[in-house]
């Protein structure tokens, strides 16, 4: 292949990205355009509220509590090649708070409500429930898409925040009943060590990771093509898209709050 | 009342209409018909605004359908679509009382519910169908909740899509039937896309063929078989050989 025709494939692939961006980016300002604008849909947004807070909580909660039990075993193994097992309850407490709640909350709820999101609005796109939508005087963007993305901005902070407490409660239960840390010391050394700017962050990442996950979810189902293929193609690439964004958010939103 | 002048639409290079010109008066009932993939639901959606078409003009009216108050345009229109489209996650009563519990026509809940189950009742269903789920109901109870939802808020204008495809014959003969009453008694205009003849005898006042993106032959339903139009008799004759191709 010649030069010229690979910077020519090149450059094909990088306007295809900025197209897909500028898509993408117009669709979210769209959104956030219906949110505020009424009519509103208040069944809808109670729906999705019970769907996406309420009944993501125990796939939440166990993968908290999990990865807290998990981390601490990690943190005492790894701390005591240098002689700082005592270290535990705050690694656990600044590693859940931080870091590890958000982003796991946010790629559960990407699994289990992106994936729903997209898989439901593609199916009523394929069968022309969504045109249904249009001749019933009903903009879908306002019926589908606002409520939805409007539950996942208020109820996955609320999800990270439990899971970071069922997190931290995970380490402790594990380092209490196993490793020999005293209750009392282990959750004073917690409370103490967190400041408010760790809470901040975590809740202003659950914030961010749950618009990108209802967004992708909405996003892909309204593109999505024709038949079972199209809806499977769209629930797919909801999921990836949330998944990647998620992971990408996460790494500015972490440098915005502790690198300044 | 609906007046489409030199319509024309394409998807990539597929000219689905070429020109298309149609004329619907108040109050009388036109049935499209031609092969599969002809656009005769493109045709329909342009009309509603759910395809933009690449040009021409649409006049629902008198006035452009591209312009004005959207709300106040669809709100003249009900539309019974292919496979029904009841929305999944609501209750029969809720799908046909959709309109009537949101937007400009909104109703109190209770009023809403039972001009629901009248709706029902006036396309043979009984009301304990009202609480049940779409999934629920067989394809002919489907189509019948879809009618119920088009007709609920009154409209000047009907649409039906293929409203008897994949129905059985009796099932098919009852849904025409009741098109035909409907369209007769509220007085509205409709148009129906369809390639069941049976269909075209039973709803149209007028038809219309879609050929090649184009209006091949229209007229009255009266005229139809003494029309001496190739491509008509072909397709109303199901005849294998003549001008259409039978493999496109």
């Amino acid at each position: 292949m010649s030069p010229i025709a690979l910077l020519a494939q090149l450059g094909r692939a990088v306007l295809t990205a900025l197209a897909a961006l500028g898509r993408l980016s117009l669709f979210a300002a769209d959104t956030l355009s219906h949110m505020l604008r009424p009519p509103f849909y208040p069944r809808e947004f109670f729906a999705s509220l019970l769907n996406i807070g309420w009944l993501s909580l125990p796939v939440v909660g166990l993968t908290a509590i999990f990865t807290g039990g998990a981390l601490a075993l990690q943190i005492y193994s790894g701390g005591a090649r240098f002689n700082a097992e005592a270290v535990v309850p705050q690694i656990v407490a600044i590693g859940i708070v931080r870091e590890l709640g958000p982003v796991l909350v946010g790629l559960m709820i990407a699994a289990r409500v992106t994936s729903s999101i997209a898989a439901e609005i593609a199916t009523m796109k394929v069968t022309e429930q969504i045109d249904a939508l249009v001749t019933l005087s009903t903009h879908p963007m306002k019926y589908l898409v606002a409520p939805r993305v409007a539950a996942a901005l208020i109820t996955v902070p609320l999800l990270v925040a439990v899971g970071d407490i069922i997190g931290i409660a995970g380490g402790y239960t594990v380092a209490t009943q196993n490793l020999g840390f005293n209750a009392a010391a282990y959750i004073k050394n917690t409370v103490d060590f967190l400041e408010l700017k760790d809470v901040v962050s975590s809740l202003v990442k659950g914030c961010a990771f749950g618009g990108i996950a209802a967004t992708m979810g909405c996003y892909y189902g309204i593109q999505s093509g024709r038949g079972a293929q199209g809806v499977g193609a769209a629930t797919k690439s909801s999921v990836e898209a949330a998944a990647i964004l998620i992971l990408a958010a996460n790494f500015v939103l972490t440098g915005i709050f502790f690198s300044l | 009342m609906i007046r489409m002048q030199n319509v024309q639409k394409a998807f990539g290079d597929n000219r689905v209409l070429r020109g298309l010109d149609l004329h619907i008066p108040k109050a009388t009932s036109m049935v499209i018909i031609g092969g599969s993939g002809t656009g005769k639901s493109v045709a329909l959606k342009t009309v509603l605004g759910l395809i933009t078409p690449d040009s021409g003009t649409i006049l629902v009216d008198g006035k452009p359908a591209d312009k004005g108050d959207r709300d106040a345009f669809l709100a003249k229109f009900g539309m019974l679509f292919q496979g029904g489209a009841l929305f999944d996650s609501l209750p029969v009563w809720q799908n046909v009382a959709f309109r009537l519990l949101r937007g400009t026509l909104k109703r109190p809940v209770e009023e809403a519910r039972e001009i629901a189950i009248e709706k029902l009742r006036r396309v043979g269903l009984k009301s304990e169908v009202a609480d049940r789920f779409p999934a629920e109901l067989s394809g002919g109870m489907q189509k019948r909740v879809g009618l119920a939802r088009a007709i609920a808020a009154e409209p000047e204008i009907i649409f039906f899509d293929e409203p008897t495809t994949g129905l059985d014959p009796i099932m098919s003969g009852v849904i025409n039937d009741l098109i035909r009453e409907i369209v007769v008694e509220m007085g509205a205009t409709a148009m129906t896309i369809t390639h069941d003849m049976s269909s075209v005898r039973a709803i149209a006042d007028n038809v219309a063929m879609l050929h090649d993106g184009v209006i091949q032959w229209t007229g009255p339903v009266a005229d139809m078989d003494a029309s001496g139009d190739p491509y008509l008799d072909q397709f109303i004759h199901g005849r294998a050989e003549g001008p259409i191709e039978a493999v496109r």
